[in-house]
């Protein structure tokens, strides 16, 4: 991550800023034309205080008479601006914000439609929490300038307008301008040069205090359990502090800047004093110009700063809209095909001498082919960490192989449309995953085509009908965040029940009946092989070995032998172990 | 929510960072300073006009300057103090917020385990980054601005009634029904702004199931139904922010109207004074100027309570978890600590039941010997987890006690319990480090030879060493750059070196290959010798290893003892269970 110097800071975030206003043009102008309408009233409403000080009050308070013309005049001029200033105020805050609360839902999308198109991969190598602070935190860093922005660009119509009217009406006196408006803006770009590096680390530092959040309250539990809250907290607060170092720095910068800011007008509005008296003398201008001026000058104090604020925020834009970009221009998108199965029968798994390695490992799996065939069960057996997980992912083209090709019916699953894919296969992973909604969200996720009794069904099928059944409003229960109101096995069965529901073509099971009673298990398998599904099953159970039509013995990523359970267990020690360690733990 | 709740919360707030105050006095004075500055100038207009510009003889260039060369000094030093005020504001207020970062953070791990699983993980990140953000923002710029505008304020106010109090009360007055309008809309803005904050925590928690359940979300094809989820929570964060956006201009504009009043009031009024000799050309305008150092502050004040009401729904957030007491608390001081030695267990009579749900445990009463291995044995769902929860106090009894080695569980310093009692919870979790990193996380001190020693002691040197990079092999966020076995094997090394008198196994090895199961089992007999465990499982290999097997059957114990005696219970449910299993894997 670069931190950039100043200048180029500057310059992408105004091309930032430009991208914004090219995403909501409507509310731009609108805002920035009800600003530019406010500033002008402030020039305006000076020279109409000098106006009515010259004209209807020096003259009453000299010829000690008032006219009532005169001062309705005053007061129908004065009350005037105010109407048009509440409108354009209406039209500036309105705006902008809108402009700002729109650009982020657009940007929100974006990014999360990011997350939901980049393969598994991408998301493993990226921390939920920093994920989290892309989407939040980030997206409103970069869009922060936007709120100030048409006040700014307000503020420049309105600089342009005093420039004008101080030429008008004394070429000396717009020299203060002339000194007062670039001093403004070199201290605002000294300003950004030097808070840019700062605003980007506070706003790393943000992220990484939501990274350790996130993780820590992720691991609640281990924490709990292992008594570990002190130290929890010692290691959060060294992040905390170092996002309050970092947020103090912007402070101290701030510090220096904010009070310049505040000054420069005001001495702008003395030099105007003394070169007004020295023009009064020489008879150039009048007191009553003398005066609005001056008062000009006082009013200017307050929304020049906010071309202060537009680029006191960008870096810290700049830095959020990098991150942002970030995942918007993330590559590594798994490129889905045009091809569509035919028929809606069992289909036949095939691996081809397939290899793969995580990025940076070691190879996890290599030479790997097996088939399964159509209507067929086959049981993957393997010791821990011998990749059989990696296989069921690949089964699925959760990741691409680095060699070698998986077809499902012969077509390569990368030529398959992802409609394609989703719908003739299904997993159910190891750890089950559930969804943040009720039984039936879980398990129909949606999908066209599975009504109440399809859930049902499967519900059933997964033996998880009696518990779901018991359950206060049925398939109406939300089950929590991740399924925290349910028991290990609740889940388990309800992750099988979603994959049984979109009756795929090949089931893939990743020992996902771990937490299922054995009988129970048998039940399953023999259900489902009934109903004519193409089955790949991770397990260990001698029982569930036994239904399948093959075993493919995996060791070590290398698929050793391949045939029925007896054939292995008469020619493969490795295997004869695996499967058989309960029973000569008995001896 | 009223008007009270919010000055409450924000005086809770306030009260909740003592160190806020550090060194206040000193920073108003400075604020203080700072506007003196910005007052000095209308003054120093007024001061020229009546004597440099209209003076007896006429413009006179060096009464000016005298008076400018002062109020240039007096701007100078003005900035200065500005410059230290801002300094010590975010120096102070940065700290104030780390503590209450912290101390929030603290809490919610103290908070019982039912307590932090009935909240989004989003949303309690959020009180502890967002949600304190917006407390910072408003300190920093909208505090200031609200302290240097009431100063502002009161110090115009005190300059205007010198120059004439009868135009001061014409201001006041025509402020009268804007300030009645603020008030009443803060009432509004309260809760919009609330309700700004809580989508954002739900939204939050929309694309945190996106990511974590990226792969699920991708196998079914599903993309587009999480999409239109998270659309829906931006859009409602989005509505949400527009309608607060709508209130607070609203109770803006009306600042604005009050300045319009009160302009045209004062050029009305003071020239009928002036007309009447009360009042020069001068003061009148000098007047006109204090006026607008009088409205500004105003618009600032009304912006920034708008602003702090965003705040105020940051710390109403904050609290609303501070104010939850952690309902499974630590005795602390009071409680007492383990008797030395191995553990026994007493259930005296324990039901439970989750809150709002039906009982799932019932009647439990149960003795477990001290350094004996105990398997508890049941059907999906019967109460297993929920029984290992409260052995290990992550919960309360809903009716009932547990006792250890005599000890009343609730009456025990969690200090004792924690390290003396340890669990292996049923989805082990790893932390984003190293294998090194996350066993040290039960034992700080250990050294790398110890940590490898512990690796072999429970049968795994080989795995360890076949890793690539060893102890320093990173396992990815939740563990997920090892295979689900190997993190389970990994949680378990974590438990063991932890050395507890009581370990809680729930399906701690559910994942792992049989061989390695075998081969672990025996490991732990050996090391575990003198210790007393409770393992939970579904393997019933587990069952025969123990000394005495608990058949939970729908949140009921219904057969206890031996393996082989339990199995001589005829149509017992776990000689039914034995016999599937049997079936099922020989
Ligand atoms: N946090 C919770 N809130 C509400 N109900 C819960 C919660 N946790 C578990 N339950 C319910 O309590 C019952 C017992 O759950 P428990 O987790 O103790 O079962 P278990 O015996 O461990 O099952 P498994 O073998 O599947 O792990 C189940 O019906 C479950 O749905
Ligand atoms: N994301 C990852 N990054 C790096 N290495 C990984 C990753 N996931 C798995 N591995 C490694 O790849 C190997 C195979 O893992 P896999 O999950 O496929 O094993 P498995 O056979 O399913 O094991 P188990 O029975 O424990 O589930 C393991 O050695 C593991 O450490
Ligand atoms: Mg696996
Ligand atoms: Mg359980």
């Amino acid at each position: 991550m670069s931190s950039g110097t100043g200048n180029d800071v500057l310059g992408r975030g105004l091309r930032v800023l430009g991208k914004a206003i090219r995403a909501e043009p409507r509310l731009f102008v609108v805002s920035s034309l009800g600003s530019s309408l406010f500033g002008l009233l402030i020039v305006a409403n000076s020279y109409v205080v000098g106006f009515l000080i010259g004209h209807v009050v020096a003259p009453a308070f000299a010829a000690h008479r008032v006219s009532a013309a005169g001062l309705a005049l005053a007061v129908a001029a004065l009350l005037g601006i105010s109407g048009l200033r509440v409108a354009s105020i209406f039209a500036r805050r309105l705006g902008a914000g809108f402009m700002q609360f729109r650009l982020q839902a657009r940007y929100r999308r974006a990014v999360t439609r990011r997350y939901l198109s980049l393969p598994p991969e991408w998301h493993q190598r990226h921390a939920t929490g920093s994920l989290l602070s892309n989407a939040g935190s980030d997206v409103e860093a970069a869009f922060a300038p936007i709120a100030p922005l048409p006040f700014a660009v307000g503020t420049i119509v309105m600089l342009l307008g005093a420039m004008i009217t101080l030429f008008a009406t004394d070429w000396v006196l717009a020299m203060v301008g002339v000194a007062l408006f670039p001093a403004l803006f070199a201290l605002n770009f000294f300003y950004s040069r030097r808070m840019s590096p700062r605003q980007i680390h506070a706003q790393r530092m943000r992220a990484k205090v939501a990274t350790v959040a996130h993780e820590s309250f992720d691991g609640a539990l281990v924490v709990k359990t292992m008594g570990r809250e002190a130290d929890e907290s010692r290691r959060f607060a060294v992040f905390v502090t170092e996002l309050r170092d970092a947020l103090v720095a912007v402070g101290r910068l701030r510090g220096v800047f904010d009070p310049l800011m505040e000054s420069l007008p005001s001495v702008g509005t003395l030099a105007v004093l003394v070169l007004g008296t020295w023009r009064l003398q020489t008879g150039a201008v009048t007191v009553s110009e003398v005066i609005s001026v001056a008062f000009l000058f006082t009013v200017l104090a307050f929304p020049v700063r906010a071309i202060g604020w537009v680029i006191g925020e960008l870096p810290r834009s700049v830095a959020g809209w990098d991150r942002v970009q970030a995942v918007l221009s993330a590559e590594g998108d798994l490129r889905y095909g045009e091809g569509e199965l035919p028929g809606d029968g069992p289909a036949e798994l095939r691996f081809d001498r397939v290899g793969y390695r995580y990025a940076g490992g070691p190879p996890v799996l290599s030479e790997v082919s097996f088939t399964v065939p159509a209507g067929r069960t086959v049981a993957l057996v393997g010791a821990t960490g011998s990749g059989k997980s990696t296989i069921a992912a690949l089964a699925l083209r959760l990741v691409d192989p680095d060699s070698g090709n998986v077809s499902l019916d012969r077509v390569k699953l990368p030529d398959l449309s992802a409609a394609a894919l989703a719908g003739a296969s299904a997993l159910v992973p190891q750890i089950p995953f559930v969804f943040d909604d009720t039984v039936r969200g879980n398990v129909s996720l949606d999908r066209p085509g599975i009504g109440d009794d399809d859930v049902w069904a499967a519900l059933r099928l997964a033996q998880a009908e009696r518990f779901t059944g018991g359950l206060p409003e049925r398939l109406d229960t939300a089950v929590g965040e991740r399924g925290t109101s349910l028991s290990g096995g609740q889940r388990q069965r309800l992750t099988l029940a979603r994959a049984l529901a979109g009756r795929p073509r090949l089931l893939v099971l990743d020992d996902a009946t771990s937490a299922v009673d054995p009988r129970v298990e048998a039940a399953i398998l023999g259900a489902l092989r009934a109903a004519g599904t193409s089955l790949l099953v991770v397990a260990y159970r001698r029982a569930s070995i036994a239904l399948a039509d093959e075993v493919v013995y995996l060791h070590q990523g290398r698929v050793v032998a391949t045939g029925t359970h007896q054939e292995l267990m008469a020619t493969q020690e490795g295997y004869r172990e695996l499967v058989t360690a309960y029973e000569k733990a008995d001896k | 929510m009223s008007d009270v709740g919010t000055f409450s919360t924000l005086r809770r707030g306030l009260a909740l960072s003592p160190e806020l105050r550090t060194g206040l006095a000193g920073t108003i004075a400075l604020a203080v300073l700072q506007m003196a500055g910005r007052v000095s100038v209308p003054v120093a207009v007024q001061q020229c006009i009546d004597h440099g510009i209209n003076g007896p003889s006429g413009p006179d260039t060096r009464i000016v300057l005298g008076y400018v060369s002062i109020t240039l000094m007096v701007l100078a030093v003005s900035t200065f103090c500005g410059f230290l005020m801002t300094r010590r504001l975010f120096t102070v207020s940065e700290t104030a917020l780390g503590g209450l970062r912290s101390r929030t953070f603290r809490h919610i791990h103290d908070l019982s385990m039912l307590h932090q699983q009935s909240e989004r993980r989003g949303s309690m990140v959020s009180r502890v980054t967002g949600d304190v953000d917006q407390i910072s923002v408003f300190l920093q710029t909208g505090g200031v601005q609200l302290m240097l505008a009431s100063g502002q304020l009161i110090v115009s106010s005190v300059v205007m009634f010198a120059y004439s109090w009868q135009l001061t009360l014409v201001v006041l007055l025509a402020f009268g029904p804007a300030v009645a309008v603020i008030r009443l809309f803060q009432r509004r803005l309260a809760s919009v702004y609330r309700t700004v904050r809580e989508r954002n925590g739900v939204l939050l928690g929309a694309v945190a199931e996106s990511v974590v359940g990226a792969t699920v979300i991708r196998s079914f094809g599903v993309a587009g139904r999480t999409g239109r989820r998270i659309d829906t929570a931006v859009d409602d964060l989005r509505t949400a922010q527009q309608r607060a956006m709508r209130t607070s201009v609203t109770s803006f504009s009306s600042g604005e109207i009050g300045a319009g009043l009160a302009l045209s009031g004062v050029v009305v009024v003071g020239t009928l004074l002036g007309v009447a000799g009360d009042l020069t050309v001068g003061r009148l305008t000098a007047f006109l100027f204090l006026v607008t150092l009088f409205i500004q502050p105003v618009q600032i004040a009304t912006e920034q309570l708008n602003e702090a009401q965003n705040a105020v729904a940051g710390w109403r957030r904050i609290l609303d978890v501070l104010d939850v007491d952690p309902d499974v608390a630590d005795p602390d001081d009071e409680g007492v600590e383990l008797p030395a030695g191995p553990l026994s267990v007493r259930f005296r009579d324990v039901s439970f039941r989750y809150p709002g749900g039906p009982i799932v445990l019932s009647g439990v009463d149960l003795e477990l010997g001290a350094r004996r291995k105990y398997a508890v044995v049941g059907e999906t769902g019967s109460g297993k987890t929920t029984f290992a929860k409260l052995l290990t106090r992550l919960m309360d009894p809903a009716e009932g006690t547990v006792l250890l080695s005599g000890v009343p569980l609730t009456a025990v310093r969690f200090s004792s319990l924690r390290s003396r009692v340890v669990m292996v919870p049923q989805d082990g979790f790893l932390f984003d480090a190293t294998i090194a990193e996350n066993i040290r996380f039960a034992e700080p001190a250990l050294t790398d030879g110890q940590l490898r020693e512990a690796f072999t002691e429970l049968g795994l040197g080989d795995w360890l060493a076949g890793l690539p990079a060893g102890l320093d092999t990173p396992v990815g966020e939740r563990g997920e750059a090892l295979s689900v076995g190997e993190r389970q094997l990994v949680a378990l090394v974590r438990a063991y070196v932890a050395d507890p008198d009581l370990l809680v196994l729930d399906e701690a090895t559910s994942a792992v290959d049989p061989a390695t199961e075998v081969r672990l089992q025996h490991a732990l007999e050996l090391v575990t010798r003198g210790r007393t465990t409770v393992a939970i499982a579904h393997r019933l290999s587990t069952a025969q290893a123990a000394d005495e097997v608990i058949v939970v059957d729908a949140g009921r114990v219904v057969q206890r003892g031996p393996h082989s005696v339990l199995l001589t219970e005829e149509d017992s449910i776990y000689a039914k269970l034995y016999a599937s299993w049997l079936e099922q894997t020989r």
